[in-house]
C-alpha cells in the first residue's frame, strides 16, 4: 500500500539539467518544489575530485555514472521484422544516472539549433516541395526568435566559451556565418585551439569554407555565473565525456545550479527515489502527482499541483506509456503520438595520420574544436540531392584516452604485435575530422513498450525500433567527401575514411543524442506537448528534454534542451500560474 | 528573517512579558532584539553553542571544544529553566561575559572567550541577552567536560584569571577614526579574533606581543592577519578583506574549516560598513620584518617542484599564481609562508573545502593527497612552496608532516 505524502506545488521527475533548471526557476518564483531522482547524490568535491576523476576503468569501462542496465534498459531492434532484445551493456549511447544525470558526463559542445531547424517541415517544403510521405518531420511550434533569450540565458548559466558570428544581425568575423541572430556575445572567449584545429581551419579556409571555434561549456577562463556559481579555467585534461569534472571547469548542473538551489528553503531533493507512474485524477483531466519507490522498497504517492517530467527522453516516453497518458504511436496507420519520431544522429569520420607532427591529442577538452557549418541544416542548396538536413564538420580534440582510444591507419590488423606497434607509432600523431549529421523523423523509427521483457518491478521495458533511413544514407554519402577533402588538406601522411555503412548498430559508441518520443508541436493530433512543452492531455504536466524534438538537428542537443526548459519555465511562471489550464487551445 | 522566525520570536516575547518586570519588557523592543541578534552573529555564538556533528538545535550547546588541555562542552544558551539560561538574570549574563563568572558564582573556563567579551559595554551584552531570551527554550543537558585534574576543578581557573585576565571595557582611541575604533571593537570584542589568531602561552592565554600574528589550535594554524608592512595580509586590500568575510571569496584564499564556519555563521551576515571597519583596523597593524630567506638544498627544491608540477599545477598554475578567487595563489599565501606550517601540510594531507555562502555557493575544494604523497614528498613540496613564496619561509621536515598525519589518523580517521 503506497503511503500518501503531503502535497507540493511542483514535483519534478528526474534531476539532470532540465530538472535543475526547472527547480531553480520555479523555486525562484516562490513555489514549493520537490525533485525525485532515482540515482544517488553526486557533487564535485566528493564524487569527481581531480585525484580520481580521470579514471577510465571506473567511469567508462565500469560505467560509473551511467544508468544501471540491470535495473532498467531498453530493448532494441532495427525493424519490425526483428525481435527486440535488451541492451545488457550500454554501447551506442550512455544514459546518465544520479544527480546531474548525463549532464555530468557530457562533453560540453553547446550549440543553438539553426532558425530553420525549428520549422523543418514548412521551411523545406516551401523550398524543395513536398516531403516523402514516410518522413514524419514536423515544425516545433516554437521559433528560434522566441527561444533566443532563453538560449542566451542558458549560455550565461553555463559560461559558454565561443565566438559569435551574428550579434543583433551584425556579422562578426571568425564566428559561424550561418547562425541565428544572438542578442549578445558568448560570455567567454573561445577555447585555446591546438595544432589539429589550426590545421583544420587552414584547410577549410583553403576550400572556401567558414570555420569557427566550437562553442564550449568547458571554461576558457575563470567565470562566475548569474547564480554566483564559480567555474574555473579548463586545464585541458581531456576527461569530459563519460567523466565528471573535478576542476569546476565544465558546466554541469553541479557546477552551475545545484549548490545555489540546495540553499533554498522551498526546494527539496529526494535521491534513490524512482518514479514508477504519473498519477491522474479520476476523470483523467489532470495529473495529481506521482507514485515512487525509495531505496527501502517502500512506495509513496506524492501529490503535486504541477508535475514536470524531466528524466532522460527514453525514460520520459516510457513513463507516459506506463502511466496511460496520451495515445501510443502506431507506425502502421501513423496515429497516436507517444513514442513517435524517435531520432538519433548519423556520423562519419576521417582519421588523419602524421609522420612528423605531434598532435598530442591527450591534451584535450570535451568541446575543444573547430567547426564548419557550411553543410549543416539548410545552409546549402539541397535541390536534387534527395535528402534534407545536414551536419557540421568538426575537428574536436576531446582526448585520445589510452584504454579507450587507439586509432591506427588502414591495413593494420585489429590485434597482435603489428597492431601494438601501429598504436605506438600513431598515438601521438593523429587526429580526426568528423561529420555530426541530423536525423530526420521517419514513420518506421519509434519507441513503444516491449511485449516480452520487464524490469525489476515487472513493468515492460521500453522498446526501440530504429535504423538509418534513406535520408541519413544520402546525407552522409553527400557530405563525407567534403570531410575527407578537409582532412586531406591538413597535411598528414595518410587518411582513413570511416563511412557510414550498414544498419544502425547499438554496440559501438556514437552519441547519447536520443531524441523524440514526447515531441512538441502545433496540434494534439501530431504531438505530445504544445509549444510550451505542456502536455495536450494533462495541462498541469510539463515535459522537458530532447524528447521534445520532432526530429534531430545536426547539432549536439544540450543548448536547445536548456533553452526549451527556460522557455517552458517562463510560460509556467508568467502565464500558467495566473490561470492554470491549457496554454494553447486545441 | 522569515515569517516562521518572526512568529516564534513574538510568541516568546509575549511569554516573557507576562513573567517579568514591565521595565524589562519595555527594553525588549524589536530594535533591541535585532541589535542583540546582530551582536550574537558578530560573536559567532551559534558556532560553539550548537552540536553540529549531531544535528543539534542552534544555541542548545553540547559541542565539544578541543583545547590543548582537554575537551570542554558548551552549555545551552536557550532560555530553558533547567538546562539553559532560563533562570539567568541580565546581571548574571553580564557577569559571565564581563568577569567569566557563572550564575552560581563558579569560574568559567576561558574556552568561553570572556577575555574578549569583557571589552563589550553593558548595553551590548544586555542586547545579546535579550535576543537569547527570544529563542525557543530547549531542554539540553551538556555533557561533562573531559579535563584532567587539577583543571577539572573550577578553582584552578581562578589562578589562571589572576594571572591573565583583566576585566576591562575597550576605550575609544580618539587619535583614530570612527571606522578604526569600530573595527578594533569588533575584532577584540564580540569577534574575538585573537582567540585563534593570537599566539598563546603554555596556559592558553594570549601573548600580547603575538597579537594577531597567528596561532595554532586544534592542529590548525590560524594565519597572521596583521596588515601594514610585513603582516600576513599586507598584500590584501581592504576590499579583499571585506569580500573574504562577506562573500567567502577573495583573490588570495577562501575561508575553510573553522574560519569557514565563522564566515558562514557570522561575518557574511554583518553590515558591509562593519566589515570595512574590520579591514581598516587590521590593515593598520604593522608587523616585524621577515626573517632572512633560509637556504635549502637544490635537490629538495627540484623534487618539490616536480611534485608540484604533477599534482598541484593544474589548479594553482605552473608559476604558483593560482586563479584568484578560485584556487589560492600560493606565491602570496599566508598559509604557505606561516612560521608554523601546520595548515599547509594539513590541507595537502586531507584536502580542504571553501565555505559556501549565499554570495558564493560553489563548494570549491581541494582533494586530499595523504594517500598519494608520503611524508618526504609532502615535506619537499611544502619546502619548495615556502621557498618560492613572496615571504620566503624555512623548510619543513618529514617528521613535521608525519606528526600531523598521525594526528589525523588518530583523530579524524585520516589516511595512512
Amino acid at each position: 500500500m503506497a503511503r500518501q505524502l503531503p502535497g507540493k506545488d511542483v514535483v519534478i521527475i528526474g534531476f539532470g539539467w532540465t530538472g535543475a533548471i526547472m527547480a531553480e526557476q520555479l523555486t525562484d518564483a516562490g513555489l514549493e518544489v520537490l525533485a525525485l531522482e532515482r540515482g544517488p547524490w553526486r557533487d564535485t568535491p566528493t564524487h569527481f575530485a581531480t585525484t580520481f576523476a580521470q579514471d577510465e576503468l571506473r567511469f567508462y569501462w565500469r560505467h560509473g555514472m551511467f544508468q544501471e542496465a540491470s535495473h532498467d534498459t531498453v530493448t532494441f531492434r532495427n525493424n519490425e521484422e526483428q525481435m527486440a532484445l535488451p541492451m545488457r551493456r550500454w554501447g551506442s549511447f550512455l544514459p546518465g544516472n544520479g544527480v546531474g544525470g548525463a549532464g555530468v558526463h557530457w562533453n560540453g559542445q553547446t550549440f543553438r539549433f539553426l532558425p530553420s531547424d525549428f520549422v523543418a517541415r514548412s521551411h523545406n517544403e516551401e523550398r524543395y516541395g513536398r516531403l516523402p510521405e514516410e518522413m514524419t518531420v514536423q515544425d516545433y511550434g516554437v521559433t528560434y526568435d522566441e527561444l533566443e533569450p532563453h538560449f542566451d540565458h542558458f549560455e550565461k548559466i553555463c559560461g559558454i566559451s565561443g565566438q559569435a558570428g551574428n550579434v543583433n544581425g551584425e556579422r562578426v568575423e571568425g564566428g559561424n556565418p550561418f547562425e541565428g541572430m544572438r542578442s549578445e556575445h558568448y560570455p567567454n572567449p573561445p577555447m585555446q585551439m591546438t595544432f589539429s584545429q589550426d590545421r583544420f581551419m587552414a584547410s577549410a579556409r583553403q576550400l572556401g569554407l567558414d570555420p569557427f571555434p566550437g562553442p564550449s561549456a568547458n571554461m576558457s577562463r575563470a567565470y562566475t555565473n548569474p547564480l554566483g556559481m564559480q567555474l574555473a579555467p579548463c586545464t585541458y585534461c581531456g576527461f569530459c565525456e563519460k567523466y565528471g569534472c573535478g576542476n569546476y571547469s565544465k558546466a554541469s548542473p553541479q557546477t552551475t545550479i545545484i549548490p545555489a538551489l540546495m540553499r533554498r528553503e522551498n526546494f527539496v531533493l529526494r535521491t534513490h527515489s524512482e518514479v514508477i507512474a504519473i498519477e491522474k485524477s479520476a476523470d483523467g483531466s489532470r495529473a495529481t502527482g506521482v507514485r515512487y519507490v525509495d531505496s527501502q522498497g517502500d512506495e509513496y504517492v506524492q501529490p503535486a499541483e504541477i508535475v514536470i517530467l524531466a528524466a532522460y527522453p527514453l525514460q520520459n516516453t516510457r513513463l507516459l506509456l506506463l502511466s496511460g497518458i496520451g495515445e501510443p504511436y502506431d507506425p502502421q496507420d501513423g496515429t497516436g503520438v507517444v513514442g513517435k519520431n524517435y531520432c538519433y544522429q548519423v556520423m562519419s569520420s576521417v582519421n588523419v595520420f602524421y609522420d612528423d607532427h605531434y598532435t598530442n591529442e591527450f591534451v584535450g577538452a570535451g568541446a575543444l574544436g573547430a567547426v564548419v557549418d557550411n553543410y549543416n541544416g539548410d545552409n546549402f542548396d539541397h535541390s536534387g540531392l534527395g535528402f534534407i538536413g545536414g551536419g557540421y564538420i568538426a575537428c574536436w580534440t576531446t582526448n585520445t584516452r589510452p584504454i579507450e582510444s587507439h586509432p591506427v591507419p588502414d591495413g593494420v590488423p585489429g590485434w597482435g604485435s603489428e597492431w601494438k606497434q601501429a598504436v605506438r607509432e600513431n598515438f601521438l600523431k593523429t587526429t580526426a575530422v568528423g561529420l555530426h549529421g541530423a536525423s530526420m523523423a521517419h514513420r518506421s523509427n519509434y519507441l513503444d513498450l516491449d511485449p516480452v521483457y520487464t524490469d525489476r518491478w515487472g513493468r515492460p521495458l521500453l522498446r526501440m525500433t530504429y535504423d538509418f533511413t534513406l535520408n541519413d544514407r544520402l546525407l552522409t554519402a553527400h557530405i563525407t567527401p567534403f570531410v575527407e577533402e578537409i582532412a586531406r588538406g591538413m597535411g598528414g601522411r595518410e587518411v582513413k575514411v570511416n563511412r557510414r555503412r550498414g544498419s544502425y548498430d547499438s554496440k559501438p559508441y556514437q552519441t547519447t543524442h536520443n531524441t523524440g518520443g514526447t515531441i512538441m508541436g502545433e496540434s494534439p493530433s501530431d504531438s505530445v506537448t504544445n509549444r510550451y512543452c505542456q502536455s495536450w492531455d494533462l495541462p498541469n504536466l510539463f515535459i522537458t528534454g530532447a524528447g521534445l524534438f520532432p526530429q534531430n538537428a545536426g547539432y549536439n542537443p544540450t543548448g536547445t534542451v536548456g533553452a526549451l526548459a527556460y522557455w517552458s519555465a517562463n510560460a509556467i511562471i508568467n502565464t500558467y500560474l495566473a490561470r492554470p489550464g491549457p496554454l494553447v487551445q486545441s | 528573517m522569515n515569517q516562521k522566525q518572526c512568529l516564534s520570536i513574538s510568541a516568546a516575547l509575549a511569554a516573557w512579558a507576562l513573567t517579568s518586570f514591565a521595565t524589562e519588557a519595555q527594553e525588549l523592543a524589536s530594535s533591541q532584539v535585532a541589535k542583540g541578534r546582530y551582536l550574537t552573529q558578530a560573536g559567532d555564538c551559534m558556532a560553539c553553542h550548537t552540536d553540529f556533528d549531531n544535528d543539534g538545535i542552534p544555541y542548545a550547546g553540547g559541542r565539544g571544544l578541543e583545547t590543548p588541555f582537554g575537551v570542554i562542552y558548551t552549555p545551552n544558551l536557550t532560555p530553558d529553566d533547567e538546562t539553559g539560561l532560563g533562570r539567568w538574570s541580565r546581571d548574571d549574563f553580564y557577569r559571565a561575559l564581563n568577569e567569566g563568572i557563572g550564575r552560581s558564582g563558579e569560574h568559567l573556563y576561558p574556552a568561553f572567550p570572556y577575555p574578549y567579551f569583557t571589552h563589550m559595554p553593558r548595553e551590548d551584552t544586555d542586547a545579546i541577552y535579550d535576543y537569547l531570551r527570544t529563542l525557543t527554550p530547549v531542554r539540553a543537558e551538556k555533557p561533562e567536560n573531559d579535563l584532567p585534574f587539577p583543571l577539572s576543578l573550577r578553582g584552578s581557573i581562578l589562578g589562571w584569571k589572576t594571572l591573565f585576565f583583566e576585566d576591562e571595557e575597550l576605550r575609544r582611541d580618539p587619535e583614530q577614526s570612527e571606522a578604526w575604533n569600530r573595527g578594533r571593537y569588533l575584532v577584540d570584542g564580540p569577534g574575538h579574533c585573537g582567540a585563534c589568531h593570537t599566539g598563546k602561552n603554555f596556559l592558553g592565554a594570549d601573548l600580547e606581543e603575538e597579537y594577531l600574528r597567528g596561532g595554532t589550535l586544534e592542529h590548525w594554524f590560524a594565519p597572521n592577519i596583521r596588515g601594514g608592512d610585513n603582516g600576513g595580509i599586507s598584500d590584501w586590500s581592504e576590499r579583499d578583506i571585506v569580500e573574504f568575510l562577506g562573500a567567502g571569496r577573495a583573490p588570495h584564499t577562501a575561508p575553510m574549516q573553522r574560519m569557514g564556519e565563522v564566515v558562514a555563521i557570522s561575518t557574511q551576515n554583518l553590515e558591509r560598513s562593519d566589515l570595512s571597519a574590520i579591514a581598516t583596523y587590521l590593515k593598520s597593524l604593522d608587523d616585524r620584518p621577515e626573517p632572512e630567506r633560509e637556504d635549502i638544498e637544490t635537490e629538495r627544491l627540484e623534487v618539490g617542484e616536480a611534485i608540484y608540477f604533477d599534482s598541484c599545477a593544474a589548479c594553482h598554475d605552473a608559476d604558483l599564481t593560482g586563479v584568484p578567487y578560485f584556487f589560492a595563489p600560493l606565491v602570496s599565501s599566508n598559509k604557505v609562508s606561516a612560521e608554523d606550517p601546520t595548515t599547509v601540510i594539513r590541507v595537502i594531507l586531507e584536502g580542504a573545502r571553501a565555505v559556501a555562502t549565499d554570495a558564493a555557493p560553489t563548494p570549491l575544494s581541494m582533494p586530499p593527497f595523504a594517500w598519494k604523497l608520503n611524508d618526504d614528498q609532502i615535506a619537499d613540496l611544502v619546502s619548495f612552496l615556502r621557498h618560492r613564496s613572496n615571504r620566503p619561509a624555512g623548510s619543513v621536515s618529514a617528521s613535521q608532516v608525519s606528526e600531523i598525519r598521525n594526528y589525523l589518523i588518530e583523530h579524524q580517521g585520516g589516511e595512512r
